[in-house]
């Protein structure tokens, strides 16, 4: 290996005593300082500050508005525009996902429902929100898409089982979503 | 002694060290965090207070967060506390207390405002008037160095052994140089109790502020001759205290990069939090020691003081009490000093650290007092005699300046 003599650098006597660059340095801080105290520090508009530095002080103020489409929360399950869910049971999201957060009991659709021939849908749904990376695999592998990650990401509870979110909970948060793949609307 | 004069004593200990000192600690904490986060565009605590939502009321009251250091207080307090299986137990328990008493013993000389008077009797807002005020201080604030080698030698473990030696060779070496410095302020006073060198401040100018107060025996000259000397005194007390105080830039004893934590690395709770509250406390009484001596303690400056001192209502001359918010104000200003000086100067090496102390500082307090005597006995001198001492000034601080750039060691080239 070859060897790489480094020099030192030469320091003049300002240097030296140190002091000019003590000086600089308060002014530095003192500068950060006051133009935190008024809301003005660098970056300070495009982060939303609340006038205090840089930061956002979260419970009041929130960056939901700033979220960007891809955004990755929670994922839910969606219905359709007739109202039916989506999700036929097939378990691919629950092969996929990484952290094995989703548990899924399949039920077969009796004959006499408008939805027979779907054959299947699920008749648990649990997504255990302390397990869940938001990797977002469910959505993709989701032949139905039938699961999509929201942008809620606000999951508290006092209890495990507390965060599990089941099927009606899942519907909840998702909600409808129409216009995507129309397979079994006779209609169309 | 009457009775009277012991409850005066205890009221003034009571009040001075435990109403007024001791909260200055936890308001150091809160102003050390709120500082550093508006240094680093961040907010800092400001939300611990009067939780009223949980009580059905509206809106919580914040005071700006000003309880946060009550809430850290509680949490070390109510955290475990450990004592590892293999310290040197009476050491162990000792250490925290040797750090935090003689920094609130200290408090006994400083002066925090002007006498007040009530019904005639006239009483000085200092515990212990002593003669020997800055002496007094540097003995009984040498003692803590104790605490924190006993702290690392008891925790048998390395790290806070290292941090223990540490501090023992930074804290002795910058002894030197904390008392050579004061010297000269001494010389300039001829006098050693606080509370006189207070008065003759207000009456005079303060040490760093000289504009007020001249007659025969305080000519402005002398005065403004004097700066130069008072300025370096300054300087290298002020730094000598940071170093004193193990405070960035010279915490080298706890300096965690290196050391984990230094020589409290092995307690926890209160017993830690004792540390901490030494440390802050010394910072309280370096600050309170450097305005005193330099900056006019109590005084409000500006020729004001003599009107202030005179203020009363009926028999209660109360200009104290405004002298003692004057005291405290400068006070915080020079916590606040501490604190920016904290979050902008980086740590030095411990080399460095040895170096300034014994090559820079020791020589310039050294010199400084050979200058200070010069100018102090200027007026009584013929010109020749000013002129050679002057010369032989020189020509001592071009010596020091030579042996230290002599002495200094370069590094050796190892191959050509």
């Amino acid at each position: 290996m070859a060897v790489v003599k480094l020099q030192r650098p030469k320091l003049n006597f300002g240097e030296k005593i140190y002091f000019g660059a003590l000086i600089k340095g308060f002014f530095l801080t003192m500068t950060h300082a006051v133009k935190s105290l008024l809301g003005k520090s660098a970056g300070a508009e495009s982060l939303a500050s609340s006038g205090l530095g840089v930061t956002m002080q979260f419970p009041e103020q929130r960056w939901d508005d700033h979220l960007p489409e891809y955004y990755r929360g929670a994922p839910a399950l969606v219905t359709d525009e007739q109202g039916r869910e989506r999700c036929v049971s097939c378990q691919l999201c629950e092969f996929i996902c990484p952290p094995k957060a989703i548990k899924i009991t399949p039920m077969e659709i009796p004959s006499d429902d408008p939805w027979a021939k779907v054959e299947k849908r699920p008749l648990e749904f649990d997504i255990d929100m302390t397990r869940c990376i938001y990797c977002g695999m469910c959505e993709e592998v989701c032949p139905e898409q039938a699961i999509y990650l929201r942008k809620d990401y606000l999951f508290a509870g006092f209890s495990r089982a507390e965060m599990v979110h089941d099927k009606k909970r899942l519907y909840e948060i998702g909600g409808v979503r129409v216009g995507l793949v129309n397979k079994w609307n006779e209609l169309k | 002694m009457d009775l009277l004069q012991i409850a005066i004593i205890i009221t003034k200990i009571i009040v001075l060290t435990f109403l007024v000192v001791l909260p200055l600690v936890p308001v150091c904490v809160y102003f050390e965090r709120r500082f550093s986060a508006v240094i680093q565009d961040r907010v800092g605590p400001n939300r611990v207070g009067i939780p009223l939502t949980l009580l059905g009321f509206k809106k919580d009251f914040h005071f700006f967060g000003l309880i946060q250091p009550i809430a850290d207080g509680l949490k070390l307090f109510l955290k475990e506390d450990f004592t590892p299986a293999h310290v040197r137990k009476v050491f162990y328990w000792m250490a925290p207390v040797l750090t935090v008493v003689p920094a609130l013993i200290t408090v006994c000389v400083v002066p925090f405002g002007s006498p007040i008077s009530l019904f005639g009797h006239c009483e000085k807002l200092v515990i212990a008037d002593l003669d020997i005020g800055p002496l007094f201080v540097f003995s009984v604030a040498s003692l803590s160095i104790y605490g924190i080698t006993l702290a690392g030698w008891s925790s048998n473990s390395k790290f806070p052994f290292i941090g223990g030696v540490r501090s023992t060779a930074q804290m002795i070496s910058y002894e030197i140089a904390l008392g050579l410095s004061i010297i000269p302020v001494l010389m300039y006073f001829g006098e050693l109790n606080l509370s006189n060198i207070v008065q003759q401040q207000a009456d005079h100018g303060w040490l760093l502020l000289p504009l007020w107060g001249h007659d025969a025996d305080h000519t402005l000259t002398s005065k403004l001759l004097f700066w130069f000397p008072a300025a370096i005194a300054f300087l290298i007390f002020t730094i000598s205290i940071f170093a004193e105080t193990n405070r960035m830039p010279f915490d080298l004893p706890e300096c965690e990069t290196e050391l984990v934590g230094g020589y409290h690395t092995e307690y926890s709770s209160m017993k830690f939090a004792m540390f901490f509250m030494g440390e802050y406390a010394a910072m309280v009484i370096g600050s309170a020691m450097i305005i005193t001596l330099f900056l006019g303690g109590w005084s409000i400056g500006f020729g004001l003081d003599a009107y202030v001192a005179k203020l009363h209502i009926g028999d209660f001359y109360f200009g104290g009490f405004i002298h003692m918010g004057c005291f405290l104000t400068k006070l915080i200003g020079f916590i606040l000093f501490f604190i920016l000086v904290r979050w902008t100067v980086p740590r030095f090496r411990y080399d460095q650290l040895m170096k300034l102390g014994w090559v820079v500082f020791f020589e310039a307090a050294l010199i400084n007092v050979f200058l200070a005597a010069l100018i102090v006995a200027a007026p009584e001198l013929k010109t020749a005699i000013i002129g050679i001492g002057a010369v032989l000034l020189v020509v001592l601080t071009a010596a020091v300046i030579w042996v230290a750039k002599v002495s200094e060691e370069t590094p050796k080239v190892l191959r050509a």
